[in-house]
């Protein structure tokens, strides 16, 4: 088992820089995920932590140990890829030997006619064999062993991968969008099984997506990674909740948050789209800021006025227990969206005006350059002043 | 589709005639030598013209060209020598297909045009060097004249590359992590999964090794090392003189073994020209 420690990291392919200043601390046996849109670097990062790809510039340790300029078979990392990556003209129980084969056996005796012979080969390759079959075992797959990859479902693919990689006790696994090419349905049960996986082994992971409810659902902590840059390390919850920049705001959370221009019209008080909402806000009146609502921080209020915004309905969602409101507003350029609960909001049609009321505890408010403007007193006692309108919905 | 509705498309028919006209044409002179050699010598030069012979001359043909002329030396000698200048090919052409292929270094690209302006010298422009480079290292009249100037092929070079270039980079990733050289990565990983670019590049190889003409005629003159082509050359001129009967009846047997071992491999043959030559 090992911690990863990542120091200063940077790379650049062509002068197009993919990574830079990358500083990340990954405790033994932490769950971490890398969670970015594609082409972020999060893939580069991971194959420079193999060390499949070497760094422009700052350094990686694992376990203590500097592992710069060492090769990816001698750091004792594994890695499941996105294509799982194996070897078509063996059988699975050959694709999940060979990293022991060649750890365990000499050059000489794995020799095809001359290895054979030699006395120690036999039983170095009866001991590989039981270890193949029990990590078979433990990840279901015993009774494919004989089979190739090409007769092999997606879902069983993904098992012998994850089986190769975990047969030789790795002290960090690297996992690279292992889950992107299975069905939505395997992809949830691959999902638990992850992190059951992780459980059971306690070993370090290091998991690369770009879906966030893989992301949120399996991590202990979630690196945002943005062009090249770690944008926010934490756990889950809080990535979704603090966020600490507009950035990290606008790509976790499905549907996305909504972005509303406001003007500070007096301390505690903001004007945004005809309307103005207590907000515990410190800053000259007249500065411009921009309001993030998650979707869910909105609910249906009896009347318009101050502390509640007006819209009217373009489309109406239904996602079963949810309805996804979008609703124009005046002075917004984009649709709002609003997540309410169905048995609270059933009777909302399209082209209705829909009065909404909205949390001010649950309003994140970003400066125009895209960092967070903090609350002066980060706790529910700052609404207290405003009686809110109608009923909390969340 | 034609069985399933019944009938034939013209399409269809079109097609198969232009190429069973193809086929024909190119089948002709293998047709007619192998007619020559079941016929006497009065009636190869008749005037009339037949396919079958009226009177059966091929044991007489194939006997003398058995008795009279070491063949089977000679095919021997083929042998031998496109065994080894096939499989040291291949140890030499994979590693640098998979450095071409899959490594990033400074000139690879230059390196690789220079295998591409190798693919496109003609054996003719090298032969008086590598006669000169032949004579001063002393291996003229040896076996290892015959072999030196292929053990570098450039097309081999060419065509692993190219299948090389659609394996997967992860392929290579996961076969470094699980602990394998480079080496060990192109002869157990890259190999194995290029077998129908392998086994198309030996066709290649063998066919045009065994049927050369050219530089045997240069490198040797002990009868002894002659491969096919070359034998039955002297034999012409030594045994039979104008008798195109027995002369016939030796290349049918010298080019039946290619026949065999390509329709034998004709499938792979097919796949790994096919894959070599879209992707890449």
């Amino acid at each position: 088992m090992a911690d990863v420690q990542i120091v200063d990291l940077g790379k650049a392919f062509d002068q197009i820089t993919v990574l830079q200043n990358v500083s990340l601390q990954v405790a033994d046996g932490e769950f971490l995920t890398l969670l970015g849109p594609s082409g972020c670097g999060k893939s580069t990062l991971l194959r420079i932590l193999a060390g499949l790809e070497v760094q422009g510039s700052g350094s990686v340790s694992i376990g203590g140990r500097v592992v710069d300029g060492v090769r990816a078979k001698h750091r004792n990392v594994a890695m499941v890829f996105q294509s799982y990556a194996l070897y078509p003209h063996m059988t699975v129980a050959q694709n999940m030997a060979l990293p022991l084969r060649m750890r365990r056996l000499t050059a000489l005796q794995r020799l095809p006619v001359v290895g054979a012979l030699l006395p120690e080969t036999r039983r170095i390759g009866a001991e590989i064999a039981v270890e193949v079959t029990q990590t078979a075992g433990a990840l279901g797959i015993a009774h494919l062993l004989d089979r190739k990859p090409a007769q092999l479902s997606g879902g069983q693919r993904q098992r012998v991968a994850v089986g190769r990689a975990m047969v030789r006790h790795p002290t960090v696994f690297l996992m690279d969008e292992p889950l992107s090419n299975l069905d939505a349905k395997l992809r949830v049960q691959m999902r638990a099984e992850i992190k059951e996986l992780h459980r059971r082994l306690g070993v370090t992971f290091i998991y690369v997506t770009h879906d966030q409810a893989e992301a949120m659902t399996l991590s202990d902590r979630v690196a945002v990674m943005l062009e090249g840059e770690l944008l926010q390390v934490a756990p889950p919850q809080q990535i979704y909740a603090d966020p600490a920049e507009r950035r990290v705001a606008e790509f976790v959370g499905s549907p996305k948050i909504n972005m509303l221009e406001g003007v500070v019209r007096e301390q505690g008080l903001v004007d945004v789209a005809d309307s103005a909402l207590a907000i515990d806000v410190e800053g000259e009146a007249g500065a411009a800021v921009m309001l993030g609502i998650r979707p869910e921080a909105f609910y249906v209020a009896d009347r318009a006025g101050p502390g509640a915004l007006t819209g009217t309905v373009r489309l109406v969602e239904h996602m079963g227990s949810d309805l996804y409101v979008h609703l124009d507003m005046r002075g917004v350029v984009e649709a709002v969206i609003a997540r309410l609960l169905a048995e609270r909001a059933p009777h909302i049609a399209i082209g209705q005006v829909v009065n909404l009321g909205v949390r001010p505890d649950r309003v994140l408010l970003f400066a125009s350059d895209g960092s967070r403007i903090r609350p002066r007193r980060p706790t529910l006692a700052a609404t207290a002043s405003v009686t809110p309108i109608g009923e909390y919905v969340q | 589709m034609s069985a399933a509705h019944g009938f034939v498309r013209p399409a269809t028919i079109a097609r198969h005639a232009v190429l069973l006209l193809t086929a024909a044409f190119i089948m002709l002179p293998f047709v007619w030598m192998v007619s020559l050699s079941l016929k006497p010598s009065d009636e190869i030069f008749r005037a009339s013209f037949s396919l079958l012979p009226d009177q059966w001359y091929a044991l007489e043909n194939y006997k003398r060209v058995l008795t009279s002329a070491p063949l089977l030396r000679y095919m021997l000698n083929g042998v031998i020598v496109c065994a080894v200048i096939l499989t040291v090919q291949i140890l030499i052409c994979a590693p640098c297909a998979y450095a071409l292929a899959k490594l990033e270094f400074r000139g690879r690209d230059a390196l690789f045009a220079l295998v591409l302006i190798g693919l496109l010298l003609p054996q003719q422009v090298l032969a008086l060097p590598l006669f000169i480079l032949g004579y001063s290292v002393g291996v003229l009249n040896t076996y290892a004249a015959l072999v030196f100037p292929f053990v570098v092929s450039p097309f081999g070079i060419f065509l692993f590359r190219q299948f090389f270039r659609s394996i997967p980079d992860d392929i290579v990733h996961a076969a470094r992590l699980d602990g394998l050289s480079e080496l060990a990565i192109v002869w157990r990983i890259m190999m194995p999964m290029a077998m129908p670019a392998v086994i198309a590049f030996s066709i290649f190889s063998i066919v045009s090794h065994w049927n050369d003409l050219f530089w045997p005629l240069i490198a040797v003159n002990d009868q002894r090392l002659m491969p096919p082509p070359l034998g039955i050359m002297a034999f012409k001129n030594e045994e039979t003189g104008t008798d195109y009967g027995p002369l016939m009846a030796a290349s049918s047997l010298v080019v039946l073994p290619l026949i065999v071992a390509f329709l034998a491999a004709q499938r792979w043959f097919v796949e790994g020209i096919a894959k070599g030559g879209v992707k890449g």
